[in-house]
Order: C-alpha cells, then sequence, then structure tokens
C-alpha cells in the first residue's frame, strides 16, 4: 500500500529504575495511513506518551527502544543517523505537548518561536513564515490573528496558548503530528474551541496525526480509529465507532462503563430543617479585588452539594471561605445554626474538627516524610485524644475503612502510594475527624477515570454510612451528574444558578449554565459537528462567553 | 610570540587528531551508531585526554618535578583507599548502609574515609599523638622524612617548628582544636539561623520583615572584615584570659554564618509551608511548634544536611584565616592556621630543598584536604536528595 506514511512493528521499549531495564511496552504493532487520524487511549502509566516519542524516533532520559522498527515514509527511525532524523523532525513530524504554557519559551515572542522551525530547516524565509504564521492563527481562529503573535506566552490564555502551538507544529506542513494529551489541562469550555481548531486543521490540509488522551469522549471526537493501551500491551483496536458500539475486551468496556455510575437522588429535606452548613451573602477580596459576591447556598445533613463553574469562578475562594483561611469581608457562616467566627484561628477545636477537607493534589496534600499511619493517627490523636494501641487500632480501623488493608499500608510513605490510594489516605485523614462536613476541591480531578470512579464509590458509601455532607468542587460535569443531590453554578464569583441536580441538567437554564452543559464532550463521535452547527461556527467558547456579558 | 605558535600548533594537531580518530572508529567498527553519531567535540575529547596522559607521564620522568609525582602519588593513594573503604562498606554493617556504599561515587567513599578519620584523630588527639601540644624540644626547625641524611629526626617524623614543637603532635591536636571549634560554631549558626529562619517563613508578615531586614544588615559588611573588627573589640573585652576569647570567637563567627542559614531556611520553609498539607495542619488547630519540627523540619533536613557541611567548611576556613591573621585561637594551642603563617617563609625554599617547603604545606594541605572531602560528602548528599538518578 503506498499511503502508509508509518509503521510500527513489534515496538519493546524499556526503562531504568533501580539499576535494572524494566520493560515499559511489550511489543505494539501500529500503522498510520496518510491523513488518518489515530486516538491512542489508556490509563496513566500504560504507555500512551511513551509510543507517541517512539513514533519520532525519540525517547526520554533513561528509557531505549530495545527492539521492532519504527518506519516513517521509508526511514527506519530507530536506526536513522542523527542528522537524518534532524532533517525529519520539526519538518515532517511534528509534537503539541500537554501543557503549552511548560513547551513555549518564556523569553520569546511566539512568532518568533514558530518561525524558526520554518527557518531552520529551510522550508520559508522568516518574512514568509510569519505572514504563514498569521494565516494559521486565523485559520485556528485565534483572536487578531495579525498581532498576537508578537504577544509573550505568558500574555494570552492557555487555550489560546495551545492553538498557537498547534499553528507551531503546522508551519512546516508536517506530515504527521502527535498530539499529547493537547486539552487535559484546559477547562471544558475552552477545550471546545481547542478540539474544534484541531479537528478543522487537521482536515484541511490532510495531517496525519496521532492523539493521545485518556478522555474517550474527546478521543471519540477526534479519531478516525481508536487504540486502546493497558500497561504496555495493546488491547484492541478499531475504527472509532465501532469501538464506541461493540467493544470487545473487557478491560475497554470497562472503560466505557466508567460515565455510567451514577447513585439515586435523595429525598429532599424538610423546608424547615437545618442545614449542617449554610453560607450567606458571603463576600470576599483578596486585596482589593473583590473575588465573591454575595454568595449563598445551604448543605443538608447527608447531602451533596456540588459546586461548578470554570477555573477563576471563585469555587476554591468559597471554600476557603468556609475553612476561615480568607475570612469573607461580609457574611456569615453557620454550622448546625450558629456562626461559625471567620477566622479559622479563632474557631474552637470542636469547631474545626467538624469542617475537614480533602485536596485536589494528594501528592501536596500529604507530607511526604510521614507514614500512612501517623498523616491518619495525627487527627485521631489530636482530636480523640487516643495515644498507643487505641491509635493504631482506631488507624487500622480507618484504612479498612478506605478500602487499604492496614498490615499493608499503615507504615508506608506516600511516595509508595499510588494517585488514587494516596488520594483514599486523604480522604481517611478528614475521616479520622469525625467530621459533619468535608470539602471535596477537585479531589477527582488528577486521577483516572476508573481510579476517580473508585473514589466516587467510596465517597458516596461514606456518606451513606456516617451520614455525611459534602460541598464537592468540581469543574467536571460527569463528576455532578454522579454525584451530586444540588448544583450551584458559579461564574467571576457569583452564584449563576442553584437547585437541585434534577432541575439544573433540564432546560431552561441560566445561558452560562447551558454553555457550561452543552461543553462536555459526550461519547457520540457526532456530538462536536453537532455542537459546532447549532451554536455556529463563530460562536464557540470565548466568544460565547463574551456575548453573555454584553 | 613562539609560544602563541606552539599553541596554535598543539591545538591544530589535537583537532586533526580528533578527526582522525573518529574517522577510524568508523571505518574500524563499521560505522556503529557511536562513532557514527559522536559529535566532533567529543571526538576531540578523547584525543585531548590521551594527549594529557602522554604529558603527565612526560613530566613524571622529570627530575625537577617533585611535588607533581607527590600530587599524583597523592591521588593514587587516596584513590586506592577510597575503593578498599567502598569495598569494605558494601560487605559489613547493616543492609541499609551495604546499599548505601552500593551506590555511592568514589569521591563521596573518599570524602566519608576522610572525615572519619580527622573526626577519630580530633576525639582520640590525647592518646593519637606522640607529645604534648606545647612541648618543645633542643632540635629546631628539623625537616620532615625523618631521615638523618636529609636533615630529619626519626623521633620527629614530621619534623620540629622554628621554636621546636613536634610538627606531628600539632597537626593532630590541630584537627582537635580547629575542627572541633568549627563545628561548635557551625552547629550554633545552625540553631539560630534555622529556628528564626523557620519563624520566618511560617508566621511571615512583619516578623518575616523585621528578621529579614537585620539579616541584610548583617550581610551587608564583608564577613570576614566583620569579624576581625569584631574580634580586635572581644581581644580588648577578654583581657588576658585567653579561654574567653576562643568563646567570643565561636560566638562571632556562629553569628556572622548565621545570617546565611537563616536565608536558606527561610527560603526553603517558605516552599513547605506553602504545601497543602500545612494548611490541613493550620487547620487542624496545630500549634507553632508542631507546625515547625513535626511538618518544616523533616522535609527540610535535605538542603539543610548539605548547607552545613558546606557551612562547616567555610567556618573552617574563617577560623584558620583568623587565626593565620593571629586574632583566632590563641597559641599555646596548636591550630592549622597558625601554623601556615608560623611556617610560611619555608614556601621561598621551594626550588631548593621540596621537604622544607613542605612543612606549611602540611597544614594547609590538611585544611584542603578536609574541605575537598566535605564537599564531596555534601555534593552526593544534593545529587541524592535532588532524586537524580545515573
Amino acid at each position: 500500500m503506498s499511503d502508509v506514511l508509518l509503521t510500527i512493528r513489534d515496538l519493546k521499549i524499556e526503562g531504568r529504575s533501580d539499576e535494572e531495564w524494566m520493560p515499559i511496552i511489550n511489543g505494539i504493532d501500529l500503522t498510520l495511513h496518510k491523513g488518518e487520524v489515530l486516538g491512542l487511549i489508556g490509563e496513566s502509566g500504560a504507555g500512551k506518551s511513551t509510543v507517541g516519542l517512539a513514533a519520532m524516533g525519540y525517547t526520554r532520559d533513561g528509557v531505549r527502544i530495545s527492539g521492532g522498527s519504527v518506519e516513517f515514509d521509508g526511514v527506519d527511525l530507530v536506526n536513522a543517523p542523527l542528522m537524518k532524523k534532524r532533517a525529519l523532525l520539526g519538518k515532517r513530524i511534528a509534537y503539541v505537548a500537554q501543557s503549552a504554557a511548560a513547551s513555549f519559551n518564556p523569553a520569546h515572542k511566539i512568532i518568533d518561536q514558530h518561525t524558526e522551525g520554518p527557518v531552520r530547516h529551510g522550508v520559508m524565509s522568516e518574512g514568509e513564515s510569519a505572514r504563514d504564521a498569521m494565516d494559521l492563527y486565523e485559520r485556528l481562529r485565534l483572536p487578531n490573528p495579525e498581532e498576537i503573535g508578537f504577544r509573550y506566552p505568558h500574555q494570552v490564555s492557555g487555550g489560546q496558548l495551545q492553538r498557537a502551538m498547534t499553528a507551531m507544529a503546522m508551519s512546516c506542513r508536517p506530515d504527521l503530528i502527535i498530539f499529547d494529551e493537547p486539552t487535559t489541562a484546559l477547562d471544558v469550555t475552552t477545550q471546545i474551541e481547542v478540539l474544534a481548531a484541531i479537528r478543522d486543521i487537521v482536515d484541511q490540509f490532510g495531517t496525519a496525526a496521532i492523539y493521545i488522551t485518556h478522555d474517550l469522549a474527546v478521543v471519540a471526537q477526534m479519531a478516525d480509529r481508536i487504540k486502546v493501551l493497558l500497561k504496555g500491551d495493546e488491547v484492541e483496536e478499531a475504527p472509532t465507532r465501532e469501538m464506541l458500539d461493540h467493544p470487545q475486551e473487557e478491560y475497554t468496556r470497562s472503560l466505557w462503563a466508567v460515565r455510567s455510575f451514577k447513585r439515586p437522588a435523595k429525598p429532599v429535606p424538610a423546608g424547615d430543617a437545618t442545614p449542617v452548613l449554610s453560607v450567606q451573602n458571603v463576600d470576599a477580596s483578596y486585596g482589593v479585588t473583590q473575588v465573591l459576591f454575595d454568595v449563598s447556598f445551604d448543605i443538608h445533613q447527608g447531602r451533596t452539594v456540588a459546586v461548578v463553574g470554570e477555573s477563576g469562578s471563585g469555587k476554591s475562594t468559597t471554600a476557603r471561605c468556609i475553612t476561615g483561611l480568607l475570612p469573607p469581608t461580609s457574611g456569615v457562616i453557620q454550622l448546625d445554626g450558629e456562626d461559625l467566627p471567620l477566622d479559622y484561628r479563632k474557631r474552637s477545636k470542636d469547631q474545626l474538627r467538624q469542617v475537614q477537607m480533602i485536596y485536589q493534589m494528594a501528592d501536596t496534600a500529604l507530607n511526604p516524610q510521614k507514614t500512612i499511619g501517623e498523616i491518619i493517627g495525627r487527627p485521631v490523636e489530636f482530636y480523640m485524644g487516643l495515644r498507643g494501641k487505641a491509635r493504631r487500632d482506631r488507624v487500622a480501623e480507618l484504612l479498612n475503612e478506605i478500602e487499604m488493608p492496614p498490615e499493608q499500608y499503615i507504615d508506608r510513605l506516600p511516595s509508595e502510594l499510588s494517585g488514587g490510594q494516596k488520594q483514599r489516605v486523604g480522604i481517611a485523614r478528614a475521616l479520622a475527624a469525625e467530621p459533619k462536613f468535608i470539602i471535596c476541591d477537585e479531589v477527582t480531578s488528577a486521577l483516572d477515570q476508573l481510579v476517580a470512579e473508585g473514589i466516587l464509590k467510596l465517597l458516596a458509601r461514606l456518606q451513606d454510612d456516617l451520614k455525611l455532607s459534602y460541598m464537592f468542587i468540581t469543574h467536571d460535569l460527569a463528576t455532578v451528574r454522579a454525584i451530586a443531590d444540588e448544583v450551584v453554578v458559579m461564574k467571576d464569583g457569583e452564584v449563576v444558578e442553584q437547585g437541585p441536580k434534577a432541575d439544573m441538567f433540564k432546560p431552561p437554564h441560566h445561558p452560562y449554565t447551558d454553555l457550561l452543559l452543552s461543553s462536555v464532550p459526550e461519547m457520540d463521535p457526532d456530538w462536536l459537528t453537532n455542537l459546532l452547527e447549532a451554536r455556529g461556527r463563530e460562536n464557540i467558547g470565548d466568544a460565547a462567553v463574551g456575548r453573555m456579558d454584553d | 610570540m613562539s609560544v602563541l605558535v606552539w599553541i596554535a600548533a598543539i591545538l591544530a594537531a589535537l583537532l586533526a587528531g580528533g578527526w582522525a580518530f573518529r574517522f577510524a572508529g568508523q571505518t574500524a567498527t563499521g560505522n556503529k551508531p557511536y562513532f557514527r553519531d559522536m559529535p566532533f567535540a567529543v571526538a576531540f575529547g578523547y584525543v585531548a585526554a590521551a594527549a594529557a596522559i602522554l604529558g603527565g607521564l612526560w613530566l613524571w620522568f622529570q627530575p625537577g618535578a617533585v611535588f607533581f609525582r607527590w600530587a599524583v602519588q597523592g591521588f593514587v593513594i587516596s584513590a586506592i583507599a577510597a575503593f578498599i573503604f567502598r569495598l569494605a562498606g558494601r560487605h559489613v554493617g547493616t543492609e541499609g548502609t551495604r546499599k548505601m556504599f552500593r551506590q555511592m561515587p568514589l569521591t563521596a567513599a573518599f570524602g566519608i574515609l576522610v572525615i572519619l578519620i580527622y573526626a577519630v584523630l580530633a576525639i582520640f588527639a590525647g592518646v593519637i599523638a606522640p607529645y604534648e601540644q606545647a612541648q618543645v624540644f633542643t632540635g629546631v626547625n628539623i625537616l620532615p622524612g625523618g631521615d638523618p641524611a636529609t636533615g630529619g629526626d626519626p623521633a620527629h617524623p614530621l619534623g620540629t617548628d622554628q621554636i621546636g614543637r613536634d610538627l606531628l603532635t600539632r597537626l593532630i591536636y590541630g584537627a582537635q582544636n580547629t575542627v572541633g571549634i568549627a563545628f561548635v560554631t557551625t552547629c550554633l549558626a545552625f540553631l539560630l539561623g534555622g529556628t528564626f529562619g523557620f519563624l520566618a517563613a511560617v508566621i511571615g508578615g512583619w516578623l518575616d520583615n523585621v528578621l529579614s531586614r537585620m539579616v541584610d544588615v548583617l550581610m551587608a559588611i564583608p564577613s570576614l572584615i566583620f569579624a576581625l573588627l569584631l574580634m580586635t573589640i572581644a581581644s580588648a573585652w577578654a583581657g588576658s584570659q585567653q579561654w574567653l576569647l576562643t568563646i567570643y570567637m565561636i560566638l562571632i563567627i556562629a553569628v556572622i554564618d548565621s545570617t546565611r542559614v537563616f536565608r536558606l531556611a527561610r527560603a526553603v520553609g517558605q516552599n513547605i509551608v506553602v504545601m497543602d498539607y500545612i494548611e490541613a495542619a493550620k487547620l487542624r488547630g496545630e500549634g507553632m511548634s508542631y507546625l515547625i519540627f513535626k511538618e518544616v523540619l523533616p522535609n527540610a533536613t535535605a538542603p539543610l544536611l548539605a548547607e552545613f557541611g558546606l557551612r562547616f567548611c567555610f567556618v573552617f576556613l574563617t577560623i584558620a584565616a583568623l587565626s593565620f591573621l593571629g586574632v583566632g585561637i590563641q597559641p599555646p594551642l596548636a591550630d592549622w592556621g597558625t601554623m601556615v603563617r608560623d611556617l610560611a617563609q619555608f614556601i621561598n625554599f621551594a626550588q631548593f630543598s621540596p621537604l622544607a617547603a613542605a612543612l606549611p604545606l602540611m597544614a594547609a594541605g590538611a585544611i584542603a584536604l578536609l574541605t575537598v572531602a566535605v564537599n564531596f560528602v555534601v555534593d552526593w548528599m544534593l545529587h541524592r536528595s535532588s532524586g537524580l538518578k545515573d
């Protein structure tokens, strides 16, 4: 076949750890035709990025290709001389990294970094390349394509920077682009623009692409074919629609099923019941900048209130006000009908105990120098006064509660746990205080979908057993669907809409809620196309938000 | 002019050699990737290294190159000693220490060995040293070597100084005095700087500002000149009581050096206090001492330990420098800085009698060796704590 662009045969890759070479990829085959988009999905650690980089004949430090071949348009990239690879990379094969902010050099203007590739490869002169860049910026629907390139990377938003990076990858009109989770770090509303822009430009130039992601709904929009990886092995590969409709393997089906987790809604509490936590007319500011405007909501016993919104909408600031880290400038926070002192330093030990927090990044939320037993044992000792054997027993009980066998984990350090296990320890630490109310700050957003589902199920079970109330901060509406009883939508420090979940997912909505809801990718491969048509071409993302403000 | 021509010729020869070496490698191995992708700079490096080794061999056989031969011998002996020490460490001790020795580079093994030897000498100086540190003998300015034919004396293997004190004894006691005082001073500097640095990081606000500005003022004055100034004042206060002056010296150097420790502890502490686990502890209602000692300190040990090693070297050199200038450790106590100063004029005889020149070099070498050893160990610890592999 003449239109085959990239063939990978029995690729084996090893990584070095503790003086030994451990296999990372155990023999993967991959064929990519010209103009085709292949989606590569799997959990973290599945080897997606490693395969993506190997497709360029590149490996990270401490990693080596130990077998197999990578053939790009007749060139064997594994054994090609350095000079020959250099002539290909950037010119015919390009790479778009997950974090555009970390991949641009902050000291140079965007357009200067854009033109470097074409000039060095001798494809265009600097002037031609700059004009071409503006054309690409326009095609990618960046605002002010004539002048945006003359800004520095920190002067444009994350979504715009990601598109500028896609433009840069396009600068030499490559035959193959590797996208490594290009939208994972973006908000849902921004993600849409980037996805649409990438899909269009790949389409226009007939570029082949490998699209790496862990988000199934995203890959369903982008890819012609999907390949599922698990721990360095291929699970299965099929055209997108076939894969979505009839997954063959058990593992693929479990990936697909994640999004179907849903707990039954709880009965609405009586109108006169005292809420466990009540936030009333709270204003807050950082210095002179006011960031919260008249925020009010109640959380009743045994219920979950999800607070949703984009980054910068004031979700986490509300949590900081409730915990007392950022005393509100006005307003009242009540626990069980009693006013809480606004500053955490003025709260009693018992008031502190009642309000606990679970953090987004379990890595920074657990002291890396302490064992799991010490981390969970400290609140047990501090609040309950248990010591010695009583303390150890209680810690073991809590570890059982979070489904981690105590004898195996109690003496381990956080670095010896997986991401999901660390998050479970964070939950156990909060439970150890025997609180009434727990704030969950994006607790699943850093986790793989299967692991996140386990955490959500655990939280739901604990809520039923212990009659806990949750305030669940998230930007992921799939999570909201799964776990929330009530929803509070925030934007720019204000509550734009709130009510029971059932009402929230039914129209009519506040226009912003509508935008948020419709931006969540769905598994249907036609979703993006339909959505873009419905919204009208120039009306997506930024533009739509801007319009609403007017 | 001719020197420039020589240098240019050698450089050109090396460049040509590098190219030839790479070309030969490519042809001989049938274009293996290692030679094929070898940058020219690497090939040049190989050839230059080979040339340097050949040059060293030629120098070895020159009759005048006594110090070069001593240096090479010392280097080889050190390397062998370090290798044996590491080998022993890999087979003796607990599982933990054996694992540590397995991953240890040779430089770190050498550093640890030297520090251990110094520690033993310092602690058991009274037992090991052949004489008393202030004991005066009749033989003055005896050369090292212990061979009467070259001006030595078997009773004084490292010779005597200008008033007839045994140099071996004074070197060993010098370890006790100089290293001991430096160690106490460094500990004090860390106690002061560490405590205030962490307090500034955790509490912040006005306390941080006041402490930081005070430290800025102290750091604005060149440290050695400041120490000299304060020591001059202190020697007037101490009067005839020499031990009091030593205590003043410890306090002065500790305060001056604690400013650097303060800076580091504050910077490291500030990075730690923004972590979520500190926030969690604060929200739990934990007190200040728990925050500092149980949450912040365990995460700051690696950089602080590395700084301790470096700081120890600086303190040690400051003491030696002050003693060299005459205001540090006072006679009759033996001290390496004072020894270098007293014997310094012998360095002029280096061309005629290498043994005579070795008199001041022994004390200077003792200082240099310890500094190098501590730095080797610190480098290794930093490497380990930064999590770098290979």
